[in-house]
């Protein structure tokens, strides 16, 4: 085994990027769930934004456009969901389940068309890192602006929940929607606004799957990245921070793991594949189990009249 | 995997709920792993799906479940196949091999026809192609290519089909570059874009010029497109979208021929449980276009090795082999047998690290 093929800075870098996507959608997911309504289409609307983004970028040739246009998709499903379980009241499990399973064979029907394409590139920052020894070709790290646009949406998500009246109103209409709505607050269209927002975070986390991450379309690319974000929800206890940390955490076993088996650690590899869910569930297991932090509405339906 | 079961269940409700079957066609039932739209594996099964459309035309009628969990969930799915009255199945991943045997005691009149698998019944055929082939050729331009010398594998299970790969390559490569070295990394998934992506990346920023892959998607071609100065090969299918750079050259999984024999033995009643393993003789295993990243003499010499390995004259495993150990396995000249090859779960030796177990 030989350790020093792993460059920390391009290890760190890369553990960012395959941390965003996850920590886009359950930001997202944290928000719609913080006003008390469980979607579980998180998966259909990432693969949604991804393919929309994709050929957003490809029939524009600005990823910054494809970007939009994957945040407006997602948008679009989630209002789907908005229409089912605000209008009509529909269960918010089975309609977000329905979501996903819409989505995904939604998505594979627009994609058609792009499957094995390459998108526009987007401008990325590299960092040359000169490796020890002379022969050996500088690593190249690099990121790209989402990474960091990511961080400063989780910062502001944080920020508005906290200390914010809308943050405030937002969280009220989550813990206790008939309260919320006897103070006047609109209960229906907070929370629709609240899934829109988690649709277009979902929308841009599958875009950044299919647009920098891989970088290609195949039919299915988020490959179950809904899911890791929604459980990242639960296990962060709803708060943007411990999401973050789980996302990273999540990313880092996972890259690090990788890494591991490429230098050749005698680990078996089984463990070392299985290692990022039992690690970052572990460990978010440990930082949440204090007390039930879970939105008292979350899961249930309103209506103004019951 | 509660998604991937909801996703079969609702694939299965629609694939087969919105066909009326009527009853003198033959029905054929296919199961795969992946997405249809991987531009791989499963892509390359369906194509073979639409050739027996294409071929029997209102005589036939096929249904498909995409995204199918290899396990419990698989013969839940091969179940409902055969219940819906399927005549013929082709499961086609190595992991429904169980779920296969299992059904096909349940449904003795229902034939069966597992990919890449090793267990037989009266009515479960198995089907593979000599993908081993492919890679010795693969093997050949990767060692000629590789200016550092460290070849990156993507590997998915350590299952013999995966294992006879790596070994195949391996061989070839050293064969024409004594210096070669061999990273490999178990992905422990056939299709997963973002993690097949995160495997070509890590295996590239470790110093690999040359990335092979034994998993279903594109994905790690647009990594090596996106890196650089890195070849790749099309995996199962050509994947031509990424030549001529990355992708050099790639193997082909062509299933259409023996899709469509098989349906029509079924159709006349003289289908029988056979072992049927295909190679580049057979057109099973197809070399796609060498691209012109490949200098003129790397080109020649991988066509006359799969030239020789068409017409016979020489088998990708010939010794003086030794295993990894040092243990002997093939004397000189000596090839080797195809059921060792079935069940090999060794490394050659001068591959370094364990196979998992």
């Amino acid at each position: 085994m030989d350790l020093s093929a792993i460059n920390p800075v391009v290890l760190l870098a890369s553990i960012l990027v395959s941390a965003t996507p996850i920590l886009l959608a359950a930001t997202g997911e944290l928000v719609v769930e913080r006003a008390g309504v469980l979607n579980l289409g998180v998966e259909g609307m990432m693969v949604t934004g991804a393919v929309t983004g994709f050929a957003g970028a490809v029939l524009t040739g600005s990823p910054a456009l494809g970007f939009l246009i994957a945040a407006l998709g997602g948008a679009a499903l989630s209002l789907l969901f908005a229409f089912l379980t605000q209008v009509m009241l529909a269960n918010q499990v089975a309609s977000g389940l329905a979501l996903t399973l819409f989505g995904v064979g939604f998505a594979a029907l627009l994609g058609k068309g792009y499957i094995g394409e390459t998108p526009p590139q987007f401008p990325l920052w590299k960092f040359t890192v000169r490796a020890a020894d002379g022969d050996v070709p500088a690593a190249i790290a690099t990121l790209d602006l989402i990474v960091p646009l990511t961080i400063a949406i989780v910062a502001s998500v944080w920020a508005v929940l906290k200390f914010t009246r809308a943050g405030l109103v937002l969280r009220a209409v989550g813990e206790n929607h008939e309260a919320a709505h006897a103070l006047g607050y609109k209960v229906v269209r907070i929370r629709t606004l609240a899934i829109l927002f988690g649709g277009a975070m979902a929308g841009l986390g599958g875009a950044y799957i299919s647009m920098i991450r891989v970088p290609t379309y195949t039919e299915n690319v988020t490959a179950g990245a809904g899911w890791i974000a929604l459980a990242l929800v639960v296990f962060g206890s709803w708060k943007p921070g411990r999401v973050m940390l789980g996302a990273w955490l999540f990313g880092g076993v996972t890259m690090l793991q990788l890494n591991l088996q490429g230098t050749g650690v005698s680990i078996p590899v089984q463990y070392l594949a299985m290692s990022p869910y039992i690690i970052t569930i572990l460990v978010l297991v440990i930082m949440s189990n204090q007390r039930n932090t879970a939105p008292g509405s979350l899961g249930k339906s309103f209506h103004a009249a019951g | 995997m509660k998604r991937r079961t909801l996703l079969a269940g609702a694939a299965m409700a629609l694939g087969l709920a919105t066909t009326a079957m009527a009853d003198d066609k033959t029905k054929v039932g296919f199961v795969y792993v992946g997405p249809v739209g991987d531009g791989g594996w499963t892509y390359e099964h369906d194509q073979g799906r639409k050739a027996v459309v294409e071929h029997f035309g209102d005589k036939v009628e096929t249904t498909y479940v995409e995204n199918v969990p290899e396990g419990a969930d698989a013969e839940r799915v091969i179940t409902q196949m055969a219940l819906q009255g399927a005549d013929l199945i082709f499961t086609t991943s190595f992991g429904y091999m169980d779920p296969t045997i299992n059904v096909a005691k349940k449904f003795p009149k229902v034939k069966f026809e597992h990919a890449t698998g090793y267990k037989q019944a009266d009515n479960v055929s198995v089907y593979s192609a000599r993908f081993y082939e492919g890679r010795a050729v693969q093997g050949t331009i990767a060692g000629h290519m590789t200016k550092s010398n460290t070849i990156g594998y993507i590997a998915s299970f350590p299952i013999p089909e995966v294992i006879r790969g790596i070994n195949s390559a391996y061989i070839h490569a050293k064969k024409v570059n004594p210096d070669v070295q061999f990273k490999i990394v178990w992905a422990y998934t056939w299709f997963d874009p973002a993690k097949e992506a995160d495997a070509a990346k890590v295996l590239i920023e470790q110093g690999a010029d040359v990335i092979l892959q034994h998993t279903d998607s594109t994905a790690p071609q647009a990594a090596a497109k996106a890196a650089g100065n890195v070849i790749t090969f099309g995996q199962a299918s050509d994947m031509s979208e990424f030549a001529p750079m990355p992708r050099v050259s790639s193997i082909i999984d062509d299933w259409a021929p023996y899709y469509v024999a098989r349906t029509q033995a079924v159709m006349d009643g003289t289908w029988e449980s056979v072992n049927t393993w295909h190679g580049i003789k057979e057109g099973m295993v197809g070399i796609g276009e060498i691209s012109s990243a490949v200098p003129e003499n790397v080109k020649a010499e991988a066509l006359a090795m799969k030239a020789a390995l068409g017409d016979g004259s020489y088998h990708a495993f010939t010794g003086p082999l030794k295993k990894q150990d040092g243990s002997d396995w093939l004397a000189d000249g000596e090839t080797a047998d195809d059921g060792t090859l079935a069940g090999m779960n060794f490394y050659v030796e001068g591959i370094e690290g364990e196979i998992p177990q």
